[in-house]
This record gives C-alpha cells, sequence and structure tokens, in this order.
C-alpha cells in the first residue's frame, strides 16, 4: 500500500530502536485539537489495473480531433527517441542537480541546452529554462528593469499582437513590482505593429519594448524598425519568439544594427507535447552583459579537483537560495524534463531538420489559407507574410461554425472575439507539418458545410 | 568510473542527419512569401548527428546521474520518495498528449474530470476550501499565494500591509516571493528548541502586517509547536498566515493546514504527490486557499455546471489575481499527481505521513547510537531532522560537505547540506516513506564507516569524492571564468 514496503516485523523493530509503543507516540508533540478527523474528498484507493481502465476511459472520452489550432501551442512531429530516452529513471526521478558529482548527465545536458538555445536564438546565453512561454516572458520585462539602468520609468511598451494571455500573465507577475505595461495598438489592415504608434513616446523613459515576432497573428513585425527605433531612445528590446520559427526568420540576435537585448519565448514545439498546455518551458536568453541580471539557473563548464572538465550551477548569487529577498527572482525549478526533452530533439532534428520542419509547417499553412479561402464567406484578414498560422474573417460568428466543425471531429481553430473584438469573426488557423492534404481537404470540405449550415440556421 | 562524455556537437559531421525523423522538403517555392530581410542568413548550428549516436550520447549522459530509481536520495526539504511508474505511464496515453490547451471543453470532459477531481482531493487532505492548479512549481505557488493575501488586503481599502513575515529557518523562496510580489520582509528568530520566538512574533505584527509564511514541520525537522498562538497572534493583528507546503508530506492525513489556522498555501505536487523531478522539474504548485481568498484565486479553475465540467475565468472571478501561466500550468504533473492519490486513495494517504515519520524517527536513532549529534535531541523527528557534525568539523577537521561528497562513493546521494543556515555543519536528512529499513540500515553503515574515515584517514573523505565521473568542481573558477556554451574554440 501507498509504495510502502515495511513489514510488521520492520515496524516492530523500528519501534522499538525508537522506543516508542506505536506511531502514534511519533505525532504527541502536535496538538491533539489539530489532528485530522476526516479526509473528505479522498476515494477509497484504486490498484494499478482499476487506475489504468479508468484512464484509459478518461483520454477515450477527449477523442483524437483534428486540430487547427496553434495559437502559442503547436503540434509537432516527436521522435521516438526523444520520450524514451527523456523518461530513463536516471533523468525522470533524479533532483537539481546540485550535488554536481552526482548529476553530471543533467548539468552537461543543460550546458548543450543552453548552447543550442544560444545559436538558435543567435543570442549571447541562455539558462536552463523558465517555466513557459508567458512567465518567461513576464520574468524578461523584470529583468528589463534591472538591466536598464538608464530608465527609472519601470515602463513596459507591448503590442496588442502580442499573445493576450502573455500579457495577462506579465501583469499578474510584475505589476506587483510597480512595473508600468503600456498596450501599443496594430494595423487592422496589415496585423502588425503601427510604427507611427511610437511616435508618442518620443523623448520619454520607457525601460523596454517587446516584440513578438512571428506575432500573435501569426503575422512577421518589421523587426529590424522596431529594435533601432528602440536602441536609438535607450530603450531595452525583449524579444518574444517561437523556436521552430528561428530555423528560417532572422534570429533576435540579428534584429536591427544591434540586436535584441533579451530573447524569451516558449519551447514547447521542440519535442514537447501539447498536453493541455504543460509541462512546457520558457527560453531565456540575453547578451553575456545582462548575465547577472537574468534569473534561473545556469549552468557553466569548470574543471574538477584532478584539472578535468566538468560541469556545475554556477552564478547562484542571482538565486533565492543564496540571496532571498534581494534574488533575481523567487523561481527555483526549472522545466528539466522538458528541456531533456528539446535537447534530444534539437539534436535529431540538428541543422537541416528543424529548418525543414519549420517549412513544412509553413507550407502547410499556405495550402490551408489557400484552400479555405476558396469557401464563400471566408477571406483573409490581413494582408503580408505570415508564419505558419494566420487570421480568417468570416462572414458569420465563428464560435457556431467551430462547434459544428468540432461535431466533425474537427478544432477548426481559435474564435478571437474575445481577445480582439474589434476584428469581427475573427478565426486564427495554423497547420503544421502533422496534417497532410487529406487532412486540409478534409477541413476544407467540413468548413464549407459547417459555414453553409450556418447561414441556413 | 563511468567514463566523461563529449560533447553532442563533437559528433557532428556536415550532411549527417537523423532524416527519418524529419518531414519531406516542402521546396523552397514554400517560403517564397517571406521576405529576404526578414529570413534568416544561414542555419542555426545545431548538431548533425545519427539517430544511433543521440542514442546513444544521452543514454551514457544518463548514466552519469544519481536518481531516485537507482539510488538512496535522502535529500531533506525536497521528499525524494518512489515515482510510481504508473503514474507516468498513464498520464501519457496518447489522446492526453495530443490534446489542444485552447481545445473546446466537449473534447476535453475527460482531462477535465481529472483535474476537478485533483481539486476536491487536494482540499480533502490540506482542509482548504477552494484550490487553483495553476502555478507551475513550488515557488510559483508561492508568488500566487501572497499576491493573494495582497489583493485580499487591498480590496479591503486595508493598503498599508505590505510586510511579509518569515522565520529566519525559511526556504529561500519565501523572502525571494515577499519581494516579487512587493513586499517587505521580517525575519524572526526561532528559539533553541526550535519553535518561533512567539515574543519576537508579537513584536513584530502590527497594521502593516500582510501576513507570514511558514513551513510546518519547520525547516529544522520538528512541528512548530506553537501554532495556534502563532495563528492568534497574526490573525488578530490582522494579518493572515501562509502555509509553505514543501513539508507537507510529514503530516499528510495527519494534520490539515487548514485546521491549524492557514488562509492559504501552496503543495508541492513533486513532492508530497510523487511526480517526477526531472532534473529539476517541471513541479507543480497547486494553490488552496480559505473561504475568504476563494475571490482572488488565480484563474483557469475547473468547475462543474452539475452537468459537465467548464473552466472557470476571468467573468466568474472578477477579482482573481489573473493569469500565472500561458494555459493551465504544468497538465502533465497534475495528472501524474491524481493518479498518484487515486492509487493511495483515503487509507494509502494516511500512511504515508505516518511512515514518512516512522523512517526519520528511525534513521535519527540509528544515528545517534551511532553517534551522530542531533541538532534537537530532545525533540521528535518530523518526516526530516538534522544532524550536526560541528564536532568533527572542529576536532577532524572533516567537514559536513566533506561527508556528503563522501557518501557518493558509497552509493548514496547525499542529504542536503548547510540549509538551514542556522545550524552549523548540518545535514538535513529526509528517507521518505517509500525506502525500507534495509536501505536506512545500509545509509547508517555508510555514515558510520566515513566516520571511522575521518578519524583514521582524514584525506580519503576531505578529497572525495573518487568514484564519480568527476571529482569536486572548482565552483569559484566557473563563475569567474564563464564558459556557458559550448564553441570549438574552448574545445581542449
Amino acid at each position: 500500500m501507498a509504495f510502502i514496503p515495511h513489514t510488521e516485523a520492520d515496524v516492530a523493530a523500528m519501534l522499538a530502536a525508537i522506543g516508542a509503543r506505536g506511531i502514534e507516540d511519533l505525532f504527541e508533540e502536535i496538538p491533539k485539537s489539530l489532528r485530522a478527523s476526516t479526509l473528505a474528498g479522498v476515494p477509497p484507493a484504486l490498484n494499478e489495473m482499476e487506475i489504468g481502465r479508468l484512464m484509459s476511459e478518461r483520454a477515450a472520452q477527449d477523442g483524437t480531433p483534428l486540430s487547427f489550432i496553434g495559437a502559442g501551442a503547436y503540434e509537432h512531429h516527436i521522435p521516438a527517441a526523444v520520450w524514451a530516452i527523456a523518461t530513463r529513471g536516471e533523468f525522470y526521478s533524479a533532483y537539481t542537480p546540485y550535488q554536481a558529482e552526482a548529476s553530471q548527465g543533467t548539468l552537461q545536458l543543460i550546458y548543450e541546452f543552453q548552447t543550442m538555445i544560444a545559436r538558435l536564438t543567435g543570442m549571447e546565453v541562455a539558462n536552463a529554462s523558465m517555466y513557459d512561454g508567458a512567465s518567461a516572458t513576464a520574468e524578461a520585462a523584470l529583468m528589463a528593469v534591472r538591466a536598464n539602468r538608464r530608465s527609472k520609468s519601470a515602463r513596459i511598451l507591448v503590442p496588442a499582437t502580442l499573445h493576450p494571455h502573455y500579457r495577462r500573465v506579465a501583469v499578474a507577475m510584475a505589476s506587483n513590482q510597480g512595473l508600468r505595461f503600456e498596450e501599443l495598438p496594430y494595423c487592422t489592415v496589415e496585423g502588425v505593429t503601427l510604427p507611427a504608434s511610437l511616435g508618442k513616446y518620443a523623448g520619454e523613459d520607457v525601460t523596454a519594448l517587446l516584440i513578438q515576432q512571428p506575432n500573435f497573428f501569426g503575422r512577421l513585425e518589421d523587426v529590424d524598425a522596431l529594435t533601432d527605433w528602440a536602441h536609438e531612445r535607450g530603450i531595452l528590446v525583449i524579444a518574444v519568439v517561437n523556436p521552430t520559427s528561428l530555423a528560417l526568420l532572422k534570429p533576435p540576435g540579428e534584429w536591427g544594427s544591434r540586436g535584441a537585448d533579451i530573447a524569451v519565448g516558449e519551447g514547447q514545439p521542440l519535442g514537447v507535447p501539447l498536453s493541455s498546455g504543460g509541462p512546457y518551458f520558457g527560453i531565456m536568453t540575453t547578451r553575456m552583459e545582462y548575465v547577472r541580471q537574468m534569473p534561473g539557473r545556469i549552468v557553466g563548464r569548470t574543471l574538477d579537483a584532478a584539472g578535468r572538465e566538468g560541469f556545475t550551477l554556477t552564478l547562484q548569487a542571482r538565486e533565492q537560495h543564496i540571496r532571498r529577498a534581494k534574488a533575481t527572482s523567487n523561481i527555483c525549478t526549472n522545466q528539466g524534463l522538458a528541456v531533456t526533452a528539446a535537447t534530444i530533439y534539437l539534436s535529431l532534428m540538428g541543422r537541416l531538420g528543424l529548418e525543414r520542419t519549420a517549412a513544412a509547417a509553413h507550407a502547410r499553412t499556405r495550402e490551408l489559407v489557400t484552400a479555405l479561402t476558396r469557401t464563400p464567406g471566408v477571406r483573409l484578414a490581413f494582408s503580408g507574410p505570415c508564419f505558419h498560422e494566420a487570421v480568417l474573417l468570416l462572414d458569420r460568428p465563428v464560435a457556431p461554425v467551430l462547434k459544428a466543425l468540432a461535431a466533425r471531429g474537427i478544432l477548426g481553430g481559435l474564435d478571437l472575439a474575445p481577445y480582439y473584438p474589434e476584428l469581427g469573426a475573427a478565426l486564427l488557423v495554423c497547420a503544421t507539418e502533422t496534417k497532410t492534404a487529406a487532412d486540409l481537404e478534409r477541413y476544407r470540405a467540413s468548413l464549407s458545410e459547417a459555414m453553409q449550415a450556418a447561414r441556413a440556421a | 568510473m563511468p567514463t566523461p562524455e563529449k560533447v553532442i556537437f563533437e559528433y557532428s559531421h556536415a550532411g549527417r542527419g537523423a532524416s527519418d525523423q524529419w518531414p519531406h522538403d516542402p521546396g523552397t517555392a514554400a517560403l517564397a512569401d517571406l521576405p529576404a530581410k526578414l529570413r534568416r542568413g544561414h542555419a542555426p548550428e545545431l548538431p548533425e548527428v545519427g539517430e544511433l549516436e543521440v542514442v546513444r550520447h544521452f543514454t551514457r549522459l544518463s548514466q552519469l546521474n544519481f536518481s531516485i530509481d537507482t539510488h538512496f536520495y535522502p535529500l531533506g526539504s525536497c521528499t525524494m520518495k518512489y515515482n510510481p511508474k504508473a503514474c507516468n505511464q498513464y498520464a501519457m496515453l496518447p489522446q492526453f498528449l495530443a490534446r489542444h490547451p485552447l481545445a473546446p471543453e466537449s473534447h476535453g470532459q475527460g482531462f477535465l474530470a481529472c483535474m476537478y477531481e485533483l481539486q476536491e482531493m487536494l482540499k480533502g487532505v490540506t482542509g482548504m476550501q477552494g484550490v487553483a492548479l495553476s502555478p507551475m512549481a513550488g515557488a510559483h505557488g508561492e508568488f500566487a499565494g501572497v499576491a493573494m493575501i495582497r489583493a485580499y488586503h487591498r480590496a479591503r481599502g486595508d493598503l498599508k500591509r505590505n510586510e511579509i513575515i518569515v522565520p529566519e529557518a525559511a526556504h529561500g523562496t519565501n523572502p525571494a516571493t515577499a519581494t516579487m510580489c512587493g513586499c517587505v520582509v521580517r525575519e524572526i528568530p526561532v528559539n533553541s528548541s526550535g519553535d518561533v520566538d512567539l515574543a519576537a512574533l508579537k513584536a513584530a505584527v502590527g497594521p502593516n502586517t500582510a501576513g507570514i509564511m511558514l513551513t510546518n514541520p519547520s525547516t529544522l525537522g520538528v512541528f512548530e509547536r506553537g501554532i495556534e498562538e502563532v495563528a492568534r497572534v497574526v490573525h488578530e493583528a490582522g494579518g493572515l498566515l501562509y502555509y509553505d507546503g514543501a513539508n507537507l508530506n510529514a503530516i499528510l492525513g495527519k494534520v490539515r493546514p487548514g485546521d491549524m489556522g492557514f488562509d492559504c498555501l501552496h503543495m508541492n505536487l513533486h513532492k508530497t504527490f510523487s511526480t517526477p523531478h526531472g532534473g529539476g522539474g517541471p513541479g507543480a504548485g497547486a494553490v488552496g486557499v480559505a473561504a475568504r481568498l476563494m475571490p482572488f484565486l488565480p484563474i483557469p479553475i475547473v468547475g462543474w455546471s452539475g452537468e459537465r465540467y467548464r473552466w472557470l475565468a476571468e467573468s466568474d472571478l472578477p477579482q482573481s489575481i489573473g493569469r500565472v501561466s500561458a494555459f493551465m500550468g504544468n497538465a502533465g504533473v497534475l495528472l501524474r499527481a491524481y493518479i498518484y492519490m487515486r492509487l493511495l486513495g483515503h487509507d494509502g494517504m494516511r500512511a504515508v505521513g505516518e511512515y514518512a515519520t516512522l523512517n526519520a524517527n528511525y534513521l535519527l536513532k540509528r544515528l545517534q547510537s551511532a553517534g551522530f549529534e542531533a541538532a534537537y535531541p530532545e525533540r521528535r523527528a518530523s518526516h526530516e531532522f538534522i544532524v550536526t557534525l560541528k564536532r568533527q568539523a572542529r576536532e577532524l577537521n572533516v567537514t559536513a560537505m566533506d561527508f556528503a561528497k563522501r557518501l557518493l562513493d558509497l552509493g548514496f546521494h547525499a542529504p542536503t547540506t548547510y540549509f538551514p543556515l542556522l545550524v552549523p555543519e548540518c545535514l538535513l536528512i529526509e528517507p521518505t516513506e517509500t525506502e525500507s529499513k534495509d536501505v536506512l540500515d545500509a545509509f547508517v553503515a555508510a555514515m558510520s564507516q566515513i566516520q571511522q574515515e575521518a578519524q583514521q584517514e582524514p584525506e580519503r573523505v576531505r578529497s572525495a569524492p573518487h568514484t564519480m565521473p568527476v571529482r569536486r568542481l572548482n565552483d569559484v573558477r566557473a563563475a569567474r571564468h564563464l564558459d556557458l556554451t559550448w564553441t570549438p574554440t574552448t574545445q581542449r
């Protein structure tokens, strides 16, 4: 029971060694009045066979619909080797590598991860990961306030084209420390941040500008112009990027004439399953000059007592277990297991495989958009280039159409009405390399039917 | 001794690749719409290696690790208990892995049922009225908890309350969390028997007190006997009580934080509810609250309409502290905790605290009999306890760190060292309930052997470890000569 191996004889011998009559004696320091009389809400135990049955039924209930939802979490092929290795007990059931000599596997893997992420983003240093892309964005804003010593305002400019959930997480996690997030409007024709909207900040004290590339609509922002505008005014640039896209798109380290100062993003596309939203991991990178302002764990290579190379956690003087109230963040854990998967994924993909994955996902989305916009009442919302995601406008409300599609086993995308009501009936769609021509045709035909049904109703 | 392993980039050969894993090439025409000025100039410099090389490399790396599956891991305050294989297998059913976080509720009733029942079970074992699952780690749960306490005072117009009281032995995350929430930290001492100094507490509380953060049993491995008085003092001063759930395993099934007077808590599901530590995460830091904090819980939460499960969002909880994760937190970890709790059930849950405490008290008594000094000898151990090696350090010049490193040679992961800071040369030892008496006895034998070596050949202990892939690492060099990414030029 409860994975407790004790026999009755063990318990008797242990109690005798302690000098206690029963286990209850061991709790004698706890006031009797506090003892729990009930654990209401906890049902009787199931054995492994029973829980297996229950979970299989629950999983079957959710089914395997054909999904065209992206919006910050992307379905990609995950090579079989990724989780076969990541779930080895030596990775799965190890703790934080504080005892470096007994954790060289995890430490070296993180060092390799930091290298891959730095190369992908074109940034100088990466940490061992944050919780997810949204919390990494919030921490990047806090970090920018520490790093930008010329600015006293703690004002962060946030384009409305940044993922709406990220904007909310940033407010929830950073506004208690006095950060103010000010929203930049976007062009409703092109779906990108309006450079003209920046004019009003001329001469004002602004700490940092966030730029998401591709943005929430899948559209590509003019990152060079935005970055240079910010740097000319002493404003730090925080890039929010999709790591898969970086196989094709200019990395944040090369944006504008100086590159972004901090780059963060959601690591999930790199070998981590969608899994209802987590566990994912947040990417965080920066310039070497800001490394001491960066939150989270960092692994460094060093030498051992015999002069051989080895790996250890470093710059721990930034962290909560040393600096306590003065730490860069309260973060303690990283998302180690997801990082393990991502490092294996990036090794298998390599320089060419990741590029091909990004290209195939982009090609599928273009084919999808071409197919769907042939349907009467469906058109593309924005002009200009996208990356593997696009916004469609329907001539009727999106929700009933999505419901009709779901009844046919198709998740048709994300209804943007709750987030961007000004766009009208807008639908965000995504197709990655996992979709076939037959999948796209199935969506097109079902959408056509669903639109007709919605018209009739 | 395992051989060190090359860095993956050193296996790379131009043109090699695990191409069976890649999609078909869509051709360059597919990228014609991407403007050149937004394109990457050259492919990212990722390794070019075959699948077998990747499998061997990472398998070898794994073999350089200690883990629960391979070694006893008595790391105090971390609850390194066995992670049942069933929890992993059933959380990784294909439908759960494929489910998109924004998939409609119609395609999530099975998953949502698990999450709703998990919320209910966590309420039951903690005595709380509301639970939110989205915080992604213990410290993240602490953040959500203190943010709720702050929001509660603000909603009442009680704007001055910005002080968080923290005992000096607290985890570092407690004061760091208070800072994250824009609060000021006030540290208070503990007395010589390990309980909070009540006089100091009474002097510290006042109209600026937002709340107190406590771990109970404390980080000293003993139950806070004055908890009812602490609760009375803080509540009478208008503050709230935050329970750091790091040590919940000690009292699971025996005492509930809600019954002790706590208003808010986080649970480390990766400790108490046995989800994997994964080499440093992902954790899961679900939060629980008493009735008065329920309006402030982070979203989303799973609700039950009487017919179906649904997400509760801003419109249901307009006073919520908001979102703390992009979606709903570490869902896959939450599924593992759910499966674990169902496997244990009501009776198993009661047994956890009992056997964790039995193992700790037995190990403490055996170590004392072997000549080791307990930090609080007059107290019962909780699920963990502190041994101080200050005598060995003074008389033999062999430190707690030396003992820790020598334990690795003998096949045991080291206990937590040098925490809490107020006990000199300490080892914080937590065996957990899943270890057998045989393992505990073997650990005592190893500690006795090291003690003997410390007397007879101390250099052997001081220079340990000897059998690990590397010897003691130079941390000072690591911080001074930062080498954080591999480049061919740093290759030696």
